[in-house]
């Protein structure tokens, strides 16, 4: 019984291991910051489950065993909201996904990234752009939004005389 | 069988250290550095059986819960240019 569960935790150990090298090849060879994120996950679910797992039926029903649930239940809660909140912040800080054939991905992702597509929520107005982190705000959008006057958060006095200049034109 | 999986993710991690270098923005980096600090988690576990000291795995689940909050920190940091910045206006300089 116990070389079962040696030989066990063995194939889980080892299996958790590649997947972590899986991951970490991904991160490094997927062509942008989505892509990348994708291949991270790779680590927080299987690879983290399988290390996790295999560690579990060395430790027996112990304390050790609830400790270790721990740690997974909270890199289960807690990667998926991380990386959402990457991946949101890579969208309103204006990183493009990169597309094989803009042409055949329909309107979301082309080149000219039509932010009519994703909702207005998503993108503001207001977002100042980084251009060093590669921001840049399609121009389409500035037509686009032009009708759309309702924007309260930039219509302070004193937020838009006192920095005129960084902002991107889009009042004309 | 704990010493491979010890050698698989200190392979992980170098090489998401070398995204965490090369990473053309800021994201990549975050990508990188998350991902990091699971790979030190699972690391810390491995280690603890590895050696015969599971109480190594306290201190992992103190990484595990200082990993989100570090991240959100960092994206906030870079989004706003301050931490104590509500979020829903546009940062005053």
């Amino acid at each position: 019984m116990q070389m079962v569960i040696d030989i066990l935790s063995w194939v889980l150990l080892v299996a958790g291991g590649v997947f972590m090298v899986i991951s970490a090849f991904g991160v490094n060879r997927m062509p942008d910051v989505y892509a990348r994120l994708h291949a991270a996950s790779v680590a927080d679910t299987l690879g983290a489950g399988l290390l996790i797992a295999g560690m579990m039926l060395q430790a027996g029903p112990t304390l050790v065993t609830a400790k270790l649930v721990m740690i997974l239940a909270i890199l289960f809660f807690s990667s998926p909201v991380a990386g959402h909140a990457l991946a949101r912040a890579a969208l309103v800080a204006g990183v493009r996904p990169h597309v094989d054939h803009p042409e055949e991905s329909g309107e979301a992702c082309g080149p000219e990234f039509n932010v009519e597509a994703i909702p207005h929520e998503t993108v503001r107005e207001d977002v100042k752009l980084i251009p060093s982190l590669g921001g840049r705000r399609p121009a389409s959008r500035k037509a686009a939004a032009e009708p759309k006057t309702a924007k309260p958060k930039t219509s302070k006095p004193t937020r838009t005389a006192a920095k005129p200049a960084r902002k991107p034109a889009k009042k004309g | 069988m704990f010493v491979a999986a010890t050698l698989a993710i200190l392979v992980s991690l170098v090489l998401l250290v070398v995204r965490a270098l090369k990473g053309p923005t800021v994201f990549d980096r975050l990508v990188a550095a998350n991902s990091i600090g699971t790979a030190a988690i699972l690391l810390l576990a491995v280690v603890g059986f590895l050696t015969g000291r599971p109480e190594f795995l306290d201190i992992g689940i103190t990484y595990a819960l200082l990993n989100l909050i570090g991240t959100l920190a960092v994206l906030k940091y870079f989004r706003f240019g301050d931490l104590a910045h509500s979020g829903g206006e546009e940062p005053e300089d």
